[in-house]
């Protein structure tokens, strides 16, 4: 795993001092620490367990819980698919297999160049658009498994 | 701006009405989930761009809003014009500048891009005349796709914290919770709990706290009622809480919204800030000495926190593991003090309720299941969207009058409703009434609202293995019988589509869900079951035909069907580009060839080819 910089350190710092400094504040701490750096550092979760004054062990079960939080880095670009019920029965399976094979990886993986991460969401909601995939924070609708390559691109 | 009384919001409402319908026109970009992924962003954009740069007879740029989801996603993107009602769909960016100059400008309507009736070729300008909306009763959805979320002024000026004011001057807090006890309301979240005794409960609960939430962690996969109430009218659940509050007699409120719903986190964040700086969140709210605020949760993606007693040790920063209900939740909640627990359209329901009364909401909709219901429809299903009817309401006309029925001249098959909870009703069961209990009796459920509508190309048993195989990711893993349970029901389903079903698979997979159903701690175990049930009871020749003759007979199981080219291949070179394998080869304008020893059946080539020139056997 990559060592975590200092200015990282006074980052993660800042980023805890936002919060309450109470053991419910937890989960939101977790969420701001995975938005910036788009995973949970290691350094990170041991300076909110001493801060927040909870056991380190309850901070891993709730990193490992919740779906949000990722314990390895991610790629720069997020490649979510959507299997919701209603993408699942218009092909989101397919787009999926297309966007793995076009990156090389399975879903829940980064691209050895850490480029790309393809991460599996079982509904964003967006149902009458069905199949859905998300690039980043771009929503695409009624994706055909032909046109996948072209989303990627930022086409 | 302080709003100090239930006076000074009403004379707020008139000036802010007044500020509302001071243009001849409005234009309604509507920036729902649906017409986002379609670019209506670009298109408000450029509204906004050439309504700046001059004045259209009298319209400014004040007149343009953007707006929650209208309804009507398969149309998408929407724009109308108000107060003539004009309807333009599939609304692109170029055709911007001709919709300011030939409608607002000139009072033209532009055909090419008003909605055509699929039955008679007719193009309809009003959307009121379309089927699809004047089916529908609106009340939660009452101002989604009206009024601009991030504007309190624009929900002042529809009426919006009226009801509060009523509420907190006119009525005794047990008045309020008789009031919603009259209306005949039931949970909208989809267990159907009377909200009126839910309520009471919680204010008779021995208790120094009390806590009101608002349950926005939306999890069922085709469900996306709650996040256009919550991006597209976040005030109408804040008044409703509010309300709550003053009933029960809470000062704290949580909202727990999915972190999947970033704009829903944001408009909801927005209308709180708005609703303190006008001071109907705080302290002393309109002067009537309730004091209240809100604070809002992001959840972290667990399908099982939209569970009570999970959601509540999720907004105390734990793991969402839900308890044993021996105690429900309104007595002993969150941080072990009464908590009442109100899904998202529950909540922005309650303002209609004190505002119109009791007896006009219990009119409307069945005598068990009061008022109206909104679903999400998707799948295949013409008219994908968002839609509100009387409960009541068959399956038939929710389907075929509002949603169109099925595209592409296939056969409708099976409607899922109630999420992973719910299960699959047949052709058989499309005249049944909406509402709580029919349902559940024919042995799926409403649930929260999401109905995904599947044709003849959807295999039941490949339906019952996507949400078993959802259960048993989701399953938090606290209980034996969810945790293990499901895994082997989802092992046995599997075996079933892959070809290696056995006799009597299907008696043990029964047994085994009754054992689930009762030994589980939550409702996630408990209604497990449900989607392999359900289509086991309808569909049981399906399964059948999958174990016994190996046979998929909607061409979906992968192992059990094959794809072959046909004479009427043009040699396009479509499916060779599209396969992920590499299994087809040949040459343009000569038909193709299909390796049966490299193809993995992904049906890659099936979905592309526009000359349906490639079957499944």
């Amino acid at each position: 795993m990559e060592k975590v910089m200092q200015n990282d350190l006074s980052k993660i710092a800042d980023i805890i001092a936002r919060n309450p400094k109470e053991p419910g504040s937890l989960i939101a701490v977790l969420q701001d620490i995975q938005k910036e750096f788009h995973y949970l550092p290691c350094e990170a979760l041991m300076e909110t367990a001493r801060v927040l004054g909870v056991p380190m062990s309850k901070v891993f079960s709730v990193s490992t819980f919740y779906n949000a939080f990722s314990l390895t880095p991610r790629g720069e670009t997020i490649v979510r698919i959507c299997q919701g019920t209603a993408c699942h029965i218009k092909g989101g399976k397919l787009i999926q297999e297309q966007i793995e094979s076009a990156l090389n990886i399975k879903a829940g993986e980064t691209t050895p160049d850490m480029k790309f991460t393809i991460e599996i969401v079982n509904c964003v909601g967006a149902c009458a658009m069905a199949p859905v995939i998300i690039v980043n924070n771009d929503y695409h609708g009624n994706v055909k498994c032909d046109k996948v390559k072209n989303y990627l691109d930022g086409k | 701006m302080r709003i100090e009384s239930a006076k000074h919001l009403q004379q707020l409402q008139g000036e802010y009405s007044a500020d509302l319908n001071r243009f001849p026109q409005k234009v309604l970009v509507c920036c729902g989930p649906g017409c986002l992924a379609n670019g209506s962003e670009k298109i408000f954009n450029e509204f906004k761009k050439i309504l700046s740069a001059k004045k259209i007879q009298g319209i400014t740029v004040e007149a343009l809003k953007k707006t929650g989801c209208h309804g009507f996603c398969a149309q998408g993107p929407l724009v109308v014009i108000e107060p003539q009602g004009i309807f333009y769909t599939r609304v692109q960016v170029k055709s911007v500048a001709e919709i300011i100059e030939k409608t607002l400008a000139g009072k033209e309507v532009i055909p090419r891009l008003l909605y055509v009736s699929p039955e008679n070729g007719r193009k309809i300008e009003n959307y009121k005349e379309i089927p699809f909306y004047s089916n529908q009763m609106r009340i939660s959805l009452r101002n989604v796709g009206k009024i601009d979320p991030e504007n309190i002024r624009d929900y002042i000026a529809l009426g919006g914290y009226q009801a509060l004011a009523k509420a907190l001057t006119t009525m005794q807090p047990q008045q309020v919770i008789d009031e919603v006890n009259k209306s005949g309301i039931r949970g909208r979240g989809g267990a159907g709990f009377p909200t009126g005794r839910k309520w009471d409960t919680c204010r008779k609960a021995e208790s120094d706290i009390r806590y009101v939430i608002c349950n926005g962690d939306e999890g069922d996969p085709g469900a996306f009622m709650d996040r256009c109430i919550m991006e597209g009218d976040p005030h109408s659940i804040l008044e409703g809480m509010i309300i709550c509050a003053y009933a029960i007699g809470s000062t704290s409120g949580y909202i727990y919204v999915r972190e999947e719903y970033p704009l829903a986190v944001i408009n909801l964040q927005k209308a709180v800030e708005a609703a303190r700086e006008y001071s109907l969140l705080g302290e002393n709210i309109l002067d009537s000495k309730l004091d209240f605020d809100i604070k809002i949760n992001r959840g972290g993606g667990a399908f099982v926190c939209g569970e009570s007693s999970a959601l509540m040790k999720s907004v105390a920063g734990d793991v969402g593991e839900p308890r044993a209900k021996y105690i429900r939740s309104v007595i002993k909640g969150l941080h072990d003090k009464p908590t009442v627990l109100n899904n998202v359209e529950t909540l922005a329901t309650i303002p209609v309720i004190m505002n119109n009364g009791s007896d006009a909401f219990a009119s409307i909709g069945t005598k068990k299941s009061a008022g109206t219901k909104a679903f999400s429809l998707a799948g295949k299903i013409k008219n994908t969207g968002l839609i509100e009817v009387p409960m009541g309401t068959t399956l038939r006309k929710i389907i075929f009058d509002i949603g169109g029925g099925i595209p592409n001249k296939r056969q409708f098959k099976a409607v899922q409703t109630g999420g992973p909870s719910g299960g699959c009703l047949p052709e058989s069961k499309l005249d049944l009434p909406v509402d709580f209990d029919t349902l559940t009796e024919a042995g799926s459920m409403m649930g929260s609202g999401g109905m995904i509508i599947m044709d003849d190309r959807t295999c039941m048993v490949d339906v019952a293995k996507y949400f078993l195989n959802f259960l048993v990711y989701e399953s938090c893993g606290k209980c034996v019988p969810c945790r293990e349970g499901l895994y082997q029901l989802y092992t046995l389903c599997n075996n079933i589509t892959e070809g290696n079903g056995k006799e009597g698979d299907l008696e043990l997979m029964e047994n085994l869900s009754q054992n689930i159903q009762i030994g589980s701690l939550c409702g996630l175990g408990q209604s497990g079951p449900n989607p392999f049930l359900s289509t086991l009871m309808y569909f049981r020749e399906e399964y059948e035909t999958h174990i016994r003759e190996k046979k998929c007979p909607a061409g979906v199981c992968r192992s059990l069907i094959t794809y072959e080219i046909t004479d009427d291949c043009t040699g396009c070179l479509a499916c060779i580009k599209v396969c992920p394998v590499s299994a087809i080869t040949g040459q343009k304008k000569k038909k193709h060839f299909l390796n049966q020893q490299i193809c993995d059946r992904c049906g890659s080539c099936y979905d592309v080819c526009q000359f349906n020139a490639i079957i499944i056997k």
